[in-house]
């Protein structure tokens, strides 16, 4: 049997899911013997070539590209999964959720402290830059999601498990203190 | 800014800077000023020595104060489930043509305001507004436009008010068009009643003779908890404490629930002097009755009843002629907060602080009211001790059913003939109910409020008591023609209003809930959704810290449970459907920044 294929991508995160990831360590060796990396920051693969196992997607959406990446991801990934807080509930950038758009376009572009009074007051409009959502969705609520992997950043161990489990097929074996933040 | 300083300054020596009355402080300056400043806030916390956060997280907490101005007039519509029903969108919309802003803003002249309110316990003649704190009930378009003329010409308002209710609603001090609306008498609340007789008979034996009596008569607490009052008190009596306390829990805040309202405009007599007994039996020299702000309308009459009752020594020193027993009683008012119907939110609420839950243990009649052992019972409660004194336990639990004795006061309101008040003897079916209401062919009732219970006809023949059907009095009916869906979603919006955001499942639990009830109510619901609703629903209710968040989630669990097809109806049969509209959610972004909407390709 060939090698499971897994993608993995940073969405509106931090790359702090991807970061905890490498926390695995040495056993990334072990890991790189199970598994065959496609589209990954890890390896720089920008586009999907062939049909992946496993998705794994970091941050939730907060623009039209985020929405695209994900979608893409799901129609060439059997499996799907949610990394971390932020792709899971939106997280930190979901905290401009109860702000208007409006509002916090205008702090960023226009009167933000470090504008340079000289420069034309514009709110970047160029076709080629992403649209801003009017709100930072989870990755769930936009396209179907297998499984989650709570944390912030989740645990290595975690990773490691969950990837595990799905590379071998074996039980998922992990204590609950693991994923358990309280 | 001279005006702020000098009302700060009088609204807080007409307290003595006493912390536990920053409500009221709050309240004078919201009055005076239209709103509470930073600059107010700062000199409120100035001279009463608080910090600006306390007196800043106390304003922002409840609903009838505001850091910005609310006008000269302000107008608060009720916008509970049976308000909807009675026609408060047209009145709501009739209020925004005729001032010229919509709710939740200020007209331009900043004279009116007009806000959104939760229920104001008017909800057997809706549609109700409260402007300035006078109660307008069964509103008509017509009427909204006379009120609007009055209210630009300068008229006050309480000069605006027409023909006035019955009984003391018609009182020189309350002066008010609520009608009682009271259907059906039973023995204990609203038959003849002759005031002292109650205490008469308590203070004739010792403390434990009314603990126990009140235990013969199984009086459980009438709020909706069903807690037997006898073993609260006798908690409260025997716990160590300098001093101790009865506080009377008059902040009916359920939505459907009214009858505390018509107890306090025509038999309060009998209330204060349940309160004395109460204080007899547990030890307490001062009672506190909480009062919501809603109901400020009933506060000068009120005061009055506690004066007459001074002068006929049923209050104050040697309360009912019992030589050593002081008993007085004192009326702090809410501030608009459905959470403070909550026992160790009210006493916070009570000590001049935001009304959140206290952690429990201590309860309250361990550690109450300023760190003393305090009983909290409901007005109807307190209102029964009266009669059992004088009827006897026995008396009194001869009736009812067995785990539910005595009578109950049930508030009725929606699809039905005859909204109002209704004292019945616990047991009675619900199909009994409806026939006496004039609700038969009902779709579904609401029993207990959205914190209760809702149940269709396959229920109709269950009995209205603790095992059965539970309820603190609040009970609608909802006829064939309602979206039962959007009277549960009206419920969920109430309930994410009034959380008082302390704990995180239902601070934002309910809004969860409530989002993946609107994914289905827009025909985007999967199998899959709606099973994630019902086990959000039981997470909601395992994890929340208090009354609250642990019964919110009730009315989409029991109308999943009880009109299942009514949710799996509006199911599509994919495996996974999202609710997300690309082109809808960049819709703002794209004209703030003037530019086209693309899509192609995403």
């Amino acid at each position: 049997m060939s090698k499971p294929i897994v993608a993995t991508a940073s969405l509106a995160g931090c790359f702090g899911c991807h970061m905890s990831l490498l926390d695995i360590d040495d056993r990334i060796l072990q890991l790189i013997d199970l598994v065959e990396f496609h589209k990954s920051p890890v390896d720089d693969i920008k586009k999907f070539t062939k049909m992946c196992d496993v998705g794994i997607i970091e941050g939730g959406c907060c623009n039209s590209e985020n929405v695209e990446n994900l979608r893409d991801f799901r129609k060439n990934c059997k499996i799907l999964v949610a990394l971390g807080e932020c792709a899971i509930m939106g997280g930190l950038p979901a905290m401009r959720n109860d702000i208007p758009v409006k509002e916090c376009l205008e702090e960023a572009y226009l009167g933000s402290p470090t504008i340079d009074p000289k420069d034309p007051k514009i709110i970047p409009n160029d076709d080629d830059i992403p649209m801003i959502l009017d709100r930072v969705y989870p990755l769930h609520e936009i396209v179907k999601i297998d499984y989650f992997l709570p944390g912030c950043p989740p645990r290595a161990d975690l990773i490691w498990e969950a990837l595990l489990t799905l590379a071998t097929g074996k039980e998922l074996n992990i204590p609950y203190e693991v994923f358990k933040f309280d | 800014m001279g005006n702020i300083a000098e009302v700060v300054s009088k609204a807080v020596e007409s307290y003595q800077k006493d912390p536990t009355r920053l409500l009221d402080v709050i309240r004078d300056v919201q009055d005076a000023l239209g709103q509470v400043s930073d600059e107010a806030i700062v000199q409120i916390g100035h001279l009463m020595n608080l910090s600006k956060v306390d007196v800043e997280g106390v304003v922002t907490f409840y609903h009838f104060f505001s850091k910005s101005p609310v006008g000269k007039y302000t107008v608060y519509l009720n916008n509970s489930a049976v308000a909807v029903m009675m026609g408060r969108g047209a009145i709501a919309k009739a209020f925004e043509k005729e001032v010229g802003c919509s709710f939740g803003s200020l007209s331009e002249d900043g004279k009116i305001g007009l806000y959104d309110t939760s229920c104001i316990g008017m909800n057997d003649q809706e549609p109700a507004a409260i402007i300035n704190g006078v109660v307008f009930t069964n509103l008509t378009e017509k009427r909204v436009k006379e009120l609007v003329t009055g209210m630009k010409a300068g008229r006050n308002v309480s000069d605006m008010v027409k023909d006035l209710g019955d009984g003391n609603n018609q009182s020189e001090l309350v002066k008010s068009m609520v009608k009682n609306n009271i259907r059906q008498r039973g023995s204990v609340l609203f038959a003849p009643y002759e005031s002292g007789s109650a205490l008469r008979k308590a203070v004739a034996g010792t403390p434990e003779d009314v603990i126990n009596e009140i235990k013969n008569a199984e009086l459980r607490g009438r709020g909706g908890a069903g807690f037997p009052t006898g073993m609260k008190w006798d908690f409260c009596r025997r716990a160590q404490g300098e001093r101790h306390y009865v506080v009377c829990n008059a902040d009916e805040g359920e939505p459907g629930t009214f009858k505390d309202r018509v107890i306090l405009t025509e038999i309060p007599e009998m209330l204060f002097e349940g309160m004395a007994v109460a204080g007899y039996a547990v030890g307490a020299a001062e009672g506190i009755l909480y009062l919501r702000a809603e109901y400020m309308y009933l506060k000068k009459f009120l005061e009055k009843v506690l004066d007459d009752l001074r002068k006929k020594n049923i209050l104050g020193k040697n309360a009912g002629g019992k030589t050593g027993f002081d008993f007085d009683v004192k009326i702090q008012m809410g501030a608009g907060a459905y959470i403070c119907g909550e026992e160790s939110a009210l006493i916070q609420s009570a000590e001049g602080k935001r009304g959140e839950p206290r952690n429990r243990p201590p309860f309250p009649v361990q550690r109450g009211y300023g760190g003393y052992p305090t009983t909290v019972n409901n007005v109807e409660t307190l209102c029964a001790v009266s009669r059992i004194m004088v009827e006897g336990g026995k008396w009194f639990a001869s009736m009812g059913t067995v785990q539910s004795r005595g009578m109950k006061l049930l508030s009725v309101s929606g699809d039905c003939d005859k909204p109002g008040i209704y004292e019945v003897e616990w047991g009675i079916t619900l199909e009994q109910l409806l026939k006496t209401v004039g609700g038969s062919g009902a779709q579904a009732v609401v029993i207990g409020g959205p914190s209760g219970t809702i149940v269709g006809k396959e229920a109709f023949g269950k009995k209205v008591c603790y095992q059965e059907l539970g309820t603190g009095g609040s009970v609608i009916v909802i006829s064939k023609k309602r979206n039962l869906l959007e009277i549960v979603h009206n419920f969920m919006e109430f309930f994410i209003e009034e959380s008082c955001g302390w704990c995180v499942p239902c601070r934002a639990g309910n809004v969860i809930i409530t989002n993946k009830l609107e994914k289905i109510m827009a025909g985007n619901g999967t199998k899959t959704d709606l099973a994630e609703l019902e086990s959000w629903c039981k997470i909601v209710k395992g994890m929340s810290r208090c009354g609250l968040g642990q019964t919110s989630p009730n009315p989409i669990a029991t109308t999943i449970a009880n009109f299942r097809s009514l949710y799996e109806e509006k199911l599509k049969k994919v495996e996974y459907e999202t609710g997300f509209d690309l082109l809808k959610s960049v819709q703002e972004s794209c004209k703030v920044a003037n530019r086209k909407p693309k899509i192609e390709g995403h």
